[in-house]
């Protein structure tokens, strides 16, 4: 777009940074990006840990006065809020952009701009509903945010909680919509010449469906958000009854985006799953096109069973029924992942490394968490269990003994091609072993809790009721999580310093990214790969025998050919352009925060700003040249 | 390898050891002795038949949970891995195999479904010659109005052997209200009349909670259902029908402080509370014309005594965190006149 | 972002001319915006429908409507989708001056229906439907109001177009950006025609 004529502005021009602080800044490499995503993700991790702790402090004894009623309020909000939308969904996005390209043979995502925008609109999300603690109170009304407590003032304490939770999750909402128009562009355009969609990865699979989930649920709750502040700032009506609003209305909205929200938050997982399981069974997996297709049919069923979170609403026993019955048989596709899996590792030569050992542990977990999934949707009884511990134990064994297990068995597993180091297996076995047990320790006896009736969001409970050795025992098992946490994270740093070198292909693995260099260099292929097979790589590395068993093809072959490319790349990789860093995704996502606390404190000038700061860094986007200049 | 077999096999001793555990946990919940609130042991005939459901469904999933979870530590004990299988076959798939493990669920879910359905219609349907009462959820108590005129709170009486149809309205945000033995819980939305039918045979007592976060003393909004014999009921109504005694001199200071004071803020009790036969006939707070014929108080929060009710009456807020009733800054002597008072409200 | 995604394909030379599917990255990443948009307009107008009777004290939307009016206003919004092709007609012809007129003229009939709408706003207010009157007053000014931003956001495309192509900046083989603005127009336009026809004409 540069012209020769005339010279670029200085606020146009690129900036070359290629290391320190301003390198991260102006970055739109995706791998850098990834690891972005991932270590704010895994702060937040920490954050909402912490906020679990002192909620299952505050619990471990009957009346209790660890925390007070509302400071509990808003640790439990914030807990959930974090954990969703600051943890797992971007921890999800971080494994996307470093690997989707990496396993799919391309040098970078479709819009490495947009990209470096959702990691800075997710970033100042973050830190926009973390101010709230410094300004009067963090969000208090769950993160389920059920009008009218939350739309009413004169309901809970605090001015302008309900704003932040409203505001952030909006800013949150618009970081994800970006990227997953950038995955869904990057995987169905950037797949290397020959990957057919049924050639693709099962994680590259499960990130298309997430992508397409997020594309149609963000928005939902976009109108859902937006009603609730033009409640709550403009006096609106919407979910207002006294005004003839209904607040049913922001529950409809609320769970069309909360259920497909929920697979969006296990579809990586299960796709990663299905990576790590081939790799460590040295066998493909089993029914390919059935996990695929299931994870497709989830993604769409998903879209139908909304209103099983809402059967003590008074819908009417049609809509329960056919909920109920929509609910039961979303268990079939889950079932048929979890048959395929299992078919996976039997028959194979399974190495239990650390990575294997958590893609089993979420297998195990997720069975559970399935299983009293199917006991809710009898609708006369969950209406006992509605709202009690029983449904905290499942979700949490979903989404944590589901979602965060499998997310850690991806960071065991990518590990080294991101540093080009092992982690130490010891420690990572620890680390397993004793996050499982803490896991089945805390939740587990959430079940029987629930079984006993313990309402959920309770700030504290009576003793005699039977429930106070299960919350001792809940509460010992979230410190051995923690502590779990906390090995895990000495692992990380040490191995990333001193763990073994790894080469590029530690693990013997099947798809494109283990053909490269660990850590991959900028450009990550030095020449785009060509692909024939499902598990092109493997397909390179091995050939079958007459029985179906795997024989290595000779020294010499596409295997040693390979590591010469990466060879040849070391040495002259800058010959390939890659996209120039930018200043104006930053800009551009300042804009955003800006605009949400003009609305917090109701400042039209702030509000005016804002936009100015998203409209100059959009049109500086827009106007930058495509490279640096000293090109 | 030797040694990788031992580690393996010891990996699976651990991880049995844990199924054990874990099957153990979920069993002790099923025998553990029972619980005022545990609803697998449903006293009233729409929890049990709810339980019914329920017991069929945790059969089904506890035996799919040991089918499944056995299999899966047999493959990573059978399969770990081992000079023999250093190579393993190529697996692709098995297309029966695929259809088999739809199908099975499939089938399973459709009994569970087929089993479901017609109980979701039958707890819709309305019952025949019910006792319909007025249940309105407040922050953090619930209100009771019957047919004939009574006005109680947290405590909610019903006689034995009738269904009892609530209609559950909502004074400000969404509530939901469960008395676990007796029946499944049913949310109380603000604009919207819910019901919700109960049932007790045995006469006794039955603990129930807000079930739907509703701000800051969610966990403070108890409920209590008491179910007599129908001649004990219908005793009961009469008590709760009659006047208070407005003519007890022992109680005149506390009468007259109630129902002419003045406090902080300008407040008054009578502004907020009823009571039958005086000129109380505020409507925010709860109706306290038989307030000593309650056991407990504030949301069922206390014990009903001398003592629970002037600790309650120094500052109301401080004992239940957002109460709506504010400090009043009550002096000593105002707060024995008022305790006596209100005691004496039988 | 919509601007935004327009020029990604000029900082991406390397991979912006071969793709898989033989789709434009950036076409196809403004289909998948423009899906998102759907379900956001689906759900703003779906609650509007079931809001539309719930109206309160305050007036109806038959004591508020002026069909005829608000039919001038939607069909010089369908008009300036006509000059939006003639637009992208004329830069792929390679007429810049043509361009600017037709650019300029969407944007024009863009601003007359933005125009119309305010005016509509304020008489509405007159007749005593606020934000704040009923559920009905707070979906449509909603739904309405949601749909303005999306034109004004158009209508700064557009003059950014015309800016562009002033200073010489937007040659022909820039069309696909001219497309661009050109679908996302088309697209606000389209969600205005199901707009008047549920909210306005429908009984």
């Amino acid at each position: 777009m540069a012209t020769v004529t005339t010279p670029t502005p200085w606020f146009l021009r690129r900036p070359k940074a290629k290391k320190g602080i301003w390198s991260w800044v102006t970055t739109v490499d995706h791998k850098r990006i990834g690891i972005l995503y991932g270590y704010t993700a895994f702060i937040f991790f920490i954050l909402g840990g912490l906020e679990a702790l002192l909620i299952r402090a505050q619990l471990a004894t009957p009346e209790a006065q660890v925390v007070s009623a509302d400071l509990y309020n808003q640790l439990f909000t914030t807990h959930g809020v974090t954990m969703i939308f600051l943890v797992v969904m971007p921890l999800g996005a971080a494994f996307f952009n470093y690997f989707i390209p990496l396993m799919i043979g391309a040098r970078d995502v479709a819009f490495p701009r947009l990209n470096a925008l959702s990691y800075w609109l997710f970033l100042f999300g973050g830190l926009f509903l973390y101010s709230s603690w410094l300004l009067g109170g963090a969000p208090d009304g769950g993160w389920f945010g059920y009008a009218p407590l939350t739309t009413g003032a004169e309901f809970l304490p605090g001015d302008h909680r309900l704003d932040f939770y409203a505001l952030g999750i909006q800013i949150l909402g618009v970081a994800s919509i970006v990227a997953s128009v950038n995955f869904i562009v990057t995987i169905l355009n950037m797949r290397a010449p020959g990957m057919k969609l049924l050639k693709m990865p099962v994680f590259i699979w499960m990130s298309l469906v997430v992508n397409f989930l997020l594309l149609f649920a963000m928005p939902v709750i976009a109108v859902a958000l937006f009603f609730m502040t033009f409640d709550r700032t403009f006096e609106a009506l919407f979910f207002d009854p006294t005004g003839g609003g209904d607040p049913i209305l922001w529950q409809h909205l609320f769970w069309l985006f909360g259920h497909p929200e929920v697979y969006i938050l296990i579809l990586p997982a299960m796709g990663i799953v299905s990576e790590i399981l081939p790799t460590f069974s040295r066998k493909p997996l089993f029914g390919y096109s059935f996990v695929v297709f299931s994870g497709a049919a989830i993604g769409f069923m998903g879209w139908g069973v909304w209103a099983h979170h809402m059967f003590t609403v008074g819908l009417g026993p049609a809509a329960n029924a056919a909920f109920a019955v929509s609910t039961m048989f979303i268990a079939v596709p889950t079932g048929v992942k979890i048959f395929n899996w299992m078919a996976t590792m039997a028959g194979g030569s399974l190495q239990f490394k650390t990575p294997m050992l958590f893609a089993v542990g979420f297998i195990a977990m997720f069975i559970i968490g399935g299983l009293s999934g199917v006991t809710h949707s009898i609708v006369p009884h969950d209406a006992q269990q509605q709202d009690t511990y029983y449904i905290v134990a499942h979700f949490h064994y979903v989404l944590f003994g589901g979602a965060i297990i499998g997310l850690f068995g991806g960071l065991y597993y990518w590990f080294p091609k991101i540093y080009g180091r092992l982690m130490d297996e010891r420690l990572g076995k620890i680390h397993f072993w004793m996050m499982l047990i803490g896991f089945n320790m805390t939740f587990g006896p959430f079940h029987i809790l629930g079984l006993k009736g313990m309402p959920r969001r309770y700030y504290t409970y009576q003793a005699g009721l039977g429930w106070e050795m299960w919350n001792m025992l809940s509460t010992i098992g979230a410190f051995l999580i923690a502590a779990s946490t906390l090995v895990f994270m000495h692992n990380w740093m040490k191995s990333k310093r001193k763990g073994e070198i790894a080469g590029p292909d530690p693990w013997d693995g099947r798809t494109l990214e283990w053909s490269i260099p660990s850590p991959p260099p900028e450009y990550n292929f030095a020449e785009i790969p060509t692909v024939t097979e499902r598990d092109d790589f493997w397909h390179r590395k091995y050939k079958e025998d007459k029985k179906g068993r795997p024989v290595p093809v000779p020294t010499g072959g596409a295997d040693a050919e390979d590591e010469q490319h990466a060879e040849v790349a070391h040495d002259e990789g800058h010959g390939i352009h890659m996209p120039s860093p930018s200043y104006y995704p930053l800009v551009a996502a300042l804009g955003m925060p800006v605009m949400a606390y003009a609305v917090v404190l109701q400042s039209w000038t702030l509000g005016v700003i804002g936009g100015i700061i998203a409209l100059a860094g959009f049109y500086g986007w827009v106007l930058e040249p495509a490279t640096a200049e000293d090109h | 390898m030797n040694r990788l077999g031992i580690r393996a096999q010891t990996k699976v001793k651990y991880i049995l050891r844990l199924v054990a555990l874990g099957s153990a946990l979920v069993l002790s919940a099923c025998i553990s002795e029972d619980a005022p609130m545990n609803y697998l042991y449903p006293e009233g005939p729409q929890a049990i038949q709810a339980d019914r459901l329920w017991d069929v469904t945790f059969g089904i999933a506890a035996v799919v949970f040991f089918l499944v979870e056995g299999a899966l530590i047999y493959i990573l004990f059978k399969y770990r891995e081992g000079k023999a299988n250093a190579a393993p076959k190529q697996l692709h798939g098995h297309t029966k195999l695929e259809l088999l493990w739809t199908a099975i669920p499939a089938v399973i879910l459709t009994g569970i479904a087929f089993m479901t359905v017609p109980v979701i219609f039958e707890q819709a349907r309305e019952p025949k010659g019910a006792v319909q009462i007025e249940v309105v959820g407040h922050q953090w108590w619930w209100e009771y109005k019957y047919d004939n005129g009574v006005v109680t709170a947290n405590e909610l009486h019903i006689p034995t052997g009738r269904p009892i149809l609530l209609d559950l309205r909502s004074a400000d945000v969404i509530h939901s209200f469960w008395i676990p033995k007796l029946a499944g819980k049913q949310d109380v939305v603000p604009g919207r009349i819910n019901h919700l039918t109960i049932s007790a045979t045995e006469p006794g007592e039955y603990l129930g909670q807000c079930a739907e976060y509703c701000g800051l003393s969610h966990a403070n909004m108890r409920a209590k259902a008491y179910a007599h014999d129908p001649a004990d009921f219908d005793r009961w109504v009469q008590e709760q029908l009659a006047a208070a005694p407005a003519d007890d001199a022992s109680v005149a200071a506390g009468r007259d402080l109630f129902l002419t004071g003045t406090f902080a803020g300008g407040q008054q009790c009578v502004s907020c509370h009823t009571v039958k036969g005086t000129a109380a006939a505020g409507i925010i707070g709860p109706n306290l014309t038989h307030l000593a014929s309650r056991d407990r108080f504030a949301g069922e929060m206390f014990e009903l005594n001398d003592e629970n009710l002037r600790r309650w009456l120094a500052d109301p807020p401080a004992r239940k965190p957002g109460s709506k009733m504010p400090d009043l800054n009550l002096t000593d002597q105002q707060i024995n006149d008022l305790t006596a008072y209100l005691l004496s409200l039988e | 972002m919509h601007d935004a995604a327009i020029t990604e394909a000029g900082a991406h030379p390397d991979d912006a001319h071969v793709t898989y599917t033989g789709l434009d990255n950036v076409k196809m990443a403004m289909w998948a915006f423009l899906g998102s948009e759907c379900l956001f307009f689906g759900a703003l107008i779906s609650a509007h429908l079931l809001y539309r009777n719930r109206t309160g004290d305050g007036p109806t939307r038959h004591d508020v409507y002026d069909i005829p009016y608000t039919s001038v206003s939607s069909f010089v919004l369908l008009m300036s989708s006509l000059t939006m092709v003639l637009a992208l007609a004329a830069i792929q012809r390679g007429d810049q001056r043509r361009l600017r007129i037709w650019l300029m003229a969407t944007a024009l009939l863009g601003a007359s229906f933005i125009g119309g709408q305010f005016f509509e706003f304020t008489e509405f207010v007159h007749s005593g439907l606020t934000i704040q009157t009923s559920p009905f007053g707070s979906s449509f000014f909603v739904l309405t109001g949601f749909h303005g931003a999306h034109v004004t956001i158009g209508i700064l495309m557009l003059l950014s177009m015309y800016t562009l192509s002033r200073l010489g900046k937007l040659p022909s083989t820039d069309a696909s950006k001219v497309e661009m603005v050109g679908l996302y127009w088309h697209f606000v336009d389209i969600v205005w025609i199901v707009i008047f026809t549920v909210v306005y004409l429908f009984p």
